[in-house]
């Protein structure tokens, strides 16, 4: 498997090679689809020549990137279009590894699922074999690297390309096994932007089951695992910080970095939800307003660990999901990662009930969201209001798709635990419905 | 206000119950009327009047003797430990090129810069508060400056103060009419009876400004007075209001005329500047007078005919006669093109990104001299401090001192302070990107798409002059001509004011609020309302629903006791 992907790294690196050079690069690193005011490269630029000048580039409210990033970039800045594509290549090779490695543990499950006698007959159909789970890594790196979202994302020099790589290296971790490097990598994408906190609950729940420690809160094994991981994401995570204090001398990244994502106070129009919300919003619910949506963000973990506790990969995905949709200032290169984990969830096909319309809408959406923006903001003839209805049913149908993956994941569950063909008491087919 | 007329003959009261108005060797209230035909067939017309204010805040805690200092400034001096104050409102825009340079410049709108006293701790509230007292005492919406719009020069304002250049403000009848109010004879005698409104408002420039400032009383500088200077510029234009024949009188300039010399002033006079008039071909001044004035302003040496008010004889002639025939000039290329000349614009197009240009324009043949350039953006819109260039001549100028304060969101403006060296002879183009920021829907002016003004930016420079200036600084010279000291005997100091900029900004639909609410939250609720289901449901075969009839059969059933259908 290594020589397609290598072609595949091959291929996907002269394509932004060929974009880099082209006209279209500039293009695209100012469209706001793509880029964001945490993510912008021009930004981090502005940081490095206010360094230059000698003002601190937190003291404007330009610059919101941590301060580990003004200090590689410090180094890299010369070779930026290197450092992205190499970013994207690092997270497809981790989410090829991790996807193979996974697939080789469901596999090994299901064997033993099937020596217990624990399906019933009639879902033999829904086993998985080796032979159609062979290409699924290629395909997770493919997803990733050719999404036509990412190459615009590395084009334009985002820095979400570093984020997304630093949460595959933490997939990658975590699927191995390896506890130390997993908060370790956690840490690092906490500290980059708040949010994949939420990822701590499926990676204790991850390392957890393959240390054969029992998910039970009465259990001492339990509560002890989880002081551990505790206390290595939070050491590492405190050890981060105060390397950045270390960095530039003054604690006013704080509140430009993570002040800002909590509060969003830059209205910028982006792909989310956010942005256009606050600029309408009354001042006298301003905070109430954005407390709900940031606890939005993190008030599904609990819920789907506890139904998801058994199948904590794809609780990974819907939480990545998840935080894609709903975070303060999502970007194209957000969505793009946790796209690349739809071949895995590949056999579920027969269960998704929308993904015609799904994959529709997303299409006219991604088609009309530069058109639209033209319109109002170079042409002048549409406002405001056109750019946001697009946004509203962006964001409507990627909630459509997560919820159709998770729907049809229980649904395969409650298949291969009660059997494919159900009948009713009077023998005719039964429908299964959500009561 | 004290504006009583007092005889300033100190010997006969008894010092110390108040203070003491001692003989100085410059009198302490002169007033005066420039008035000078421009190139362009415009009449530039400048009043200045000068008040002195004996006092010193350090000895005795309450002031109560004002003499001819109006109470309100004197007060707003000692309450908020201010040193130094400028405020200027201005109407139209001053155009160098046209015009040359003005005696005193100021930027369009309202600008204040006022120097505080070391001895004051809370600078910011202490801002807050002058500002809206100013604005009462002018009857300007000086209120609406704050945080926001206010900047902290570090080199270009000296001494270094605070400063403020506001948004765009008409300006109108209710700030003139406080203005005269301030000054010692009001309207009613001397040069001031010939501020009415309705001609002084009917021009293409208008600006009146108070200067308040410490003044040496000798040569050694150990006592300090106070001296408030009260200036009003004016440019008339000859074909809006001109009937046919280029002839000129006061009446016809102000509608009024001048009945009597103010009381209190110890000197009143108007100077018509005849430089380029040496051989009477190309106005005729009727009266003549024969009292000539040579000044150098501005690097160039000018001659003045002077008309002293304070004489009876003057008065008896000039009243409503003072005849000023000009011909519009052919060759307006004669004029000695000013040294140094600024405009700026914006560039791009659409409503994200944008480029300010700024154009600075050494007209000196051979000599080039650096000036320092004052920008304060406002901070919606975004500078890129790396995008900035200068360039002078095609080739890149780099600037050998940057101060660049970047903004803070609804706090502070961006403020930027460069020193440029100008090649002689060259146009020097400094170009710097910005990035358009979408505000709250309350944040927006009651006209969003009339668009936002960014305040004029200043240059500074002090630009070597063709003529050698008179370095005797003890006579006793035209006010007009001494308001800026300089120190070089080659070389006078020239503050220029570029255009204000008008910007849009990209503005949401402001008829939405609700709307917008709803909908964002019907598809936060579309996402929670999926995720709630599959949490919170199982899957259940599903059996048919019984028709009506036997639901309602099987409800009666269930009552009796009886197993259903």
């Amino acid at each position: 498997m290594a020589a397609p992907l290598t072609l595949l790294l091959l291929v996907a690196v002269t394509v932004r090679a060929a974009l880099f050079r082209s006209s279209l690069s500039e293009l695209i690193s100012e469209r706001v689809e793509v880029v964001s005011p945490l993510t912008a490269w021009k930004r981090v630029i502005e940081g490095l020549a206010l360094l230059d000048l000698g003002v601190s580039p937190y003291s404007g409210d330009v610059f919101h990137e941590t301060p580990l990033t003004i200090y590689l970039f410090h180094f890299l800045v010369d070779y930026a279009e290197v450092t992205f594509m190499l970013a994207d290549v690092i997270t497809a090779v981790a989410l090829y590894m991790a996807v193979k490695d996974y697939n080789k543990q469901v596999f090994r499950k299901q064997k033993f699922a099937l020596e217990a006698d624990r399906y019933p007959l009639d879902c033999l159909e829904l086993i998985r074999s080796p032979k159609e789970m062979y290409y699924i890594p290629l395909k997770v790196a493919m997803f990733y690297l050719l999404n036509p979202f990412t190459i615009l994302s590395c084009v334009a020099k985002s820095t979400c390309g570093l984020n997304n790589a630093i949460i595959a290296l933490f997939i990658l971790s975590t699927i191995k096994g390896n506890v130390l490097l997993s908060a370790i990598f956690l840490s690092l994408a906490t500290y980059q932007s708040i949010y994949p906190l939420t990822l701590c609950a499926p990676a204790l729940l991850y390392l957890m089951q393959r240390q054969y420690i029992p998910v039970n809160f009465r259990r001492a094994s339990f509560w002890w695992f989880i002081v551990q991981y505790a206390f290595m994401y939070l050491g590492s995570l405190f050890v981060i910080i105060c390397l950045s204090f270390f960095l530039l001398g003054s604690w006013d990244y704080l509140p430009s970095v993570y002040g800002f994502i909590l509060s969003v106070p830059d209205l910028t129009p982006n792909i989310g939800l956010f942005w256009y919300f606050f600029a309408e919003m009354f001042e006298h619910f301003r905070l109430f307003f954005l407390c709900v949506f940031q606890i939005n963000v993190f008030f599904y973990t609990i819920p789907l660990s506890i139904k998801l506790k058994e199948h904590p990969v794809f609780l990974i995905f819907m939480q990545l999901a998840v935080i894609s949709i709903f975070k303060s200032y999502p970007t194209v290169g957000d969505i793009s990662l946790y796209m690349a984990f739809l071949p895995v969830w590949s056999h579920l096909h027969r269960f998704l009930r929308n993904i015609f319309l799904v994959s529709c809408v997303l299409l006219a959406c991604s088609a009309l969201f530069p058109v639209l923006w033209h319109l109002w903001i170079y042409a002048g003839s549409a406002n405001s209001n056109f750019y946001y209805a697009i946004t509203l049913l962006f964001n409507v149908a990627q909630i459509l798709l997560v919820s159709d993956y998770f729907y049809a994941f229980l649904r395969r569950e409650h298949h291969l635990t009660y059997g494919l063909y159900l009948k009713r008491k009077d023998g005719s087919e039964a429908t299964l419905v959500l009561k | 206000e004290a504006n009583a007329v007092i005889i300033p003959q100190c010997s006969h009261i008894p010092p110390g119950r108040r203070g003491c108005l001692m003989e100085t060797t410059v009198s302490p209230n002169k007033e005066e009327l420039v008035i000078r035909p421009l190139h362009s067939g415009d009449i530039y017309t400048s009043f200045q009047f000068r008040t002195l204010w004996e006092t010193d805040f350090t000895r005795e805690n309450k002031v109560s003797h004002y003499r001819l200092f109006p109470k309100s400034l004197g007060q707003v001096i000692s309450k908020f430990s201010v040193r130094e104050l400028h405020i200027s409102f201005t109407q139209g825009y001053w155009r160098t090129m046209q015009w040359g340079q003005p005696y005193l410049p100021s930027p369009p709108g309202a600008e204040l810069w006022v120097w505080f006293q070391d001895s004051l701790t809370d600078v910011d509230g202490t801002w807050k508060e002058l500002t809206n007292v100013l604005s009462g005492i002018f009857c300007a919406s000086l209120n609406f400056i704050d945080s926001t719009n206010t900047v902290q020069p570090s080199a270009s304002f000296k001494p270094l103060g605070i400063g403020n250049v506001t948004d765009h403000q008409i300006v109108c009848t209710e700030n003139l009419t406080p203005w005269k109010k301030l000054l010692p004879c009001g309207s009613k005698a001397g040069l001031a009876v010939l501020l009415k409104s309705e001609k002084l408002f009917h021009s293409s420039f208008h600006s009146q400004a108070v200067h308040i400032r410490p003044v040496c009383k000798d040569d050694q500088c150990k006592t300090t007075s106070w001296e408030l200077r009260q200036t009003l510029n004016v440019v008339f234009d000859l074909h809006n209001s001109g009937q046919g024949k280029n002839e000129w009188s006061l009446f016809k300039m102000f509608s009024r005329t001048l009945t009597e010399a103010c009381p209190v002033a110890s000197s009143s006079k108007i100077y018509i500047d005849i430089t380029d008039n040496s051989q009477g071909e190309q106005f005729e001044l009727s009266p003549a007078t024969p009292l000539l004035s040579q000044a150098v302003v501005l690097g160039d040496r000018r001659t003045f005919s002077v008309y002293d008010l304070t004489q009876q004889i003057t008065f008896g002639t000039i009243c409503n006669v003072l005849k000023l025939p000009v011909t519009y000039s052919a060759h307006a290329g004669d004029m000695l093109r000013p040294l140094l000349h600024a405009e700026r614009y914006v560039a791009g197009y659409g409503l994200q990104t944008g480029e300010i240009h700024t154009l600075m324009y050494n007209n000196h043949p051979y000599r080039s001299f650096p000036v320092l350039l004052l920008d304060s953006v406002p901070w919606y819109l975004r500078l890129y401090i790396h995008t900035l260039t200068v360039t002078s001549k095609g080739k890149d100028n780099k600037p050998s001192y940057i101060h660049y304060q970047p903004s803070k969101d609804r706090v502070r403006p961006h403020l930027l302070e460069m020193l440029v060296q100008l090649p002689p002879n060259s146009v020097t183009e400094v170009t710097l990107q910005f990035e358009r920021a979408l505000l709250k829907w309350t944040e927006y002016t009651p006209d969003p798409n009339h668009g936002f003004y960014v305040g004029s930016s200043v240059i500074s420079s002090l630009v070597p002059s063709i003529v050698a200036m008179d370095t005797n600084n003890s006579r006793e010279r035209p006010l007009f001509s001494s308001f800026f000291p300089s120190k070089e005997e080659s070389s006078y100091f020239v503050r220029v004011y570029t255009e204000p900029l008008l910007v849009n900004l990209p503005t949401p639909d402001f008829s939405m609020p609700y709307n917008v609410i709803c909908l964002t939250c019907t598809v936060v609720a579309v996402g929670y309302g999926s995720l709630y289901n599959l949490l919170t449901r199982s899957f259940q075969i599903e059996e048919p629903s019984p028709g009506l009839a036997k639901r309602i059969a099987n409800i009666i059933r269930k009552m009796r006791g009886v197993p259903p259908l």
